[in-house]
């Protein structure tokens, strides 16, 4: 069941799916732009011949990337001030033409010194299901108050 | 490097300058289009002192720009079997525009997996201001080696 997420962390409850958003697909110029903005530069992902060299059939996009892309879309569901922390694995390499597909759902709703807190479990996924990227976000409930009214 | 020898590998801090013109690139390049990512009015009126850096932006302070791979140099770790595994921050307060970050970095873990075809290096970052005070972030990431020998 995916739920409308515009309605805020606020209301969200333990086991919710909140809409998932794609990305991309990803193109050798994301993966310039990307390699220029971030200062990772390395050819693995902008040169297909040292991919090549390295047993690779062509370029791999950045872990980082993808990593930003689904960090883009949790700051479209909390602001990026919400973020306490976020925590990812990088289970298979992304590739040119794949589409980001990422998706969250609420894992835990929980109480620490720093206030009320909700954990997201996080997946950036290709079009057809494998996940290249899973991982978590803790959210201030507290401090959201305010900062996306 | 010996993969043993390796914990414990302290880089020399260095000074990361956040700039508003890399922040706009790097926003660019993930497709953020957010007026408080790109305009400093939006971003002050949002209450915060210049445009903020994004999440992962913090990955991208703790590379100098100077010598982005140092630290894979340091390990003695070619380009080319290099993966990342894993990768977690932990955010005290916002890193903006205009903020000059000490960047400290140290290879806390190393293990081998598959008889030595695959190593690991994990390595904390601390990102404090330059003129101290509360910490910005930290960060923990895990570096992947992959055997090459067999690859060519």
């Amino acid at each position: 069941m995916s739920t409308d997420s515009r309605t805020g962390p606020q209301s969200w409850r333990v086991g919710q799916q909140l809409a998932p958003l794609t990305l991309g697909p990803l193109t050798r110029t994301m993966l310039a732009l990307y390699a220029g903005g971030s200062g990772d530069h390395n050819p693995l992902h902008l040169d297909p011949e040292f991919a090549r060299s390295a047993g690779l059939p062509d370029v791999i996009g950045h872990g980082m990337l993808t990593m930003a892309l689904l960090a883009r879309y949790v700051t479209h569901l909390v602001p990026q001030t919400a973020l306490q922390s976020y925590s990812v694995r990088f289970l298979d390499m992304a590739r040119v033409g794949d589409e980001i597909i990422c998706s969250a759902s609420v894992q835990e709703i929980f109480e620490n010194e720093s206030g009320r807190l909700l954990q997201l479990q996080l997946s950036a996924a290709r079009g057809n299901g494998e996940v290249l990227v899973s991982g978590t976000a803790t959210i201030a409930l507290a401090r959201s108050v305010g900062a996306d009214a | 490097m010996n993969v043993q020898r390796s914990i414990g590998l302290t880089m020399p801090p260095f000074v990361f300058e956040i700039e508003r013109f890399q922040l706009r690139l790097f926003a660019q390049a993930v497709g953020e289009t957010r007026s408080i990512y790109l305009d400093v009015d939006a971003a002050q009126a949002a209450g915060f002192r210049d445009l903020p850096a994004l999440p992962t932006f913090a990955f991208t302070i703790g590379m100098p720009p100077q010598a982005p791979f140092d630290l894979l140099e340091a390990l003695e770790l070619d380009l080319r079997g290099v993966l990342h595994g894993e990768q977690s921050f932990t955010y005290f307060r916002p890193m903006c525009a205009g903020d000059r970050v000490r960047v400290h970095r140290k290879v806390v873990e190393a293990y081998e997996r598959k008889g030595g075809a695959l190593q690991f290096f994990v390595v904390e970052m601390r990102l404090e201001p330059e003129a101290g005070g509360e910490l910005f972030c930290m960060a923990r990431q895990t570096i992947v080696m992959r055997a090459l020998g067999d690859q060519q």
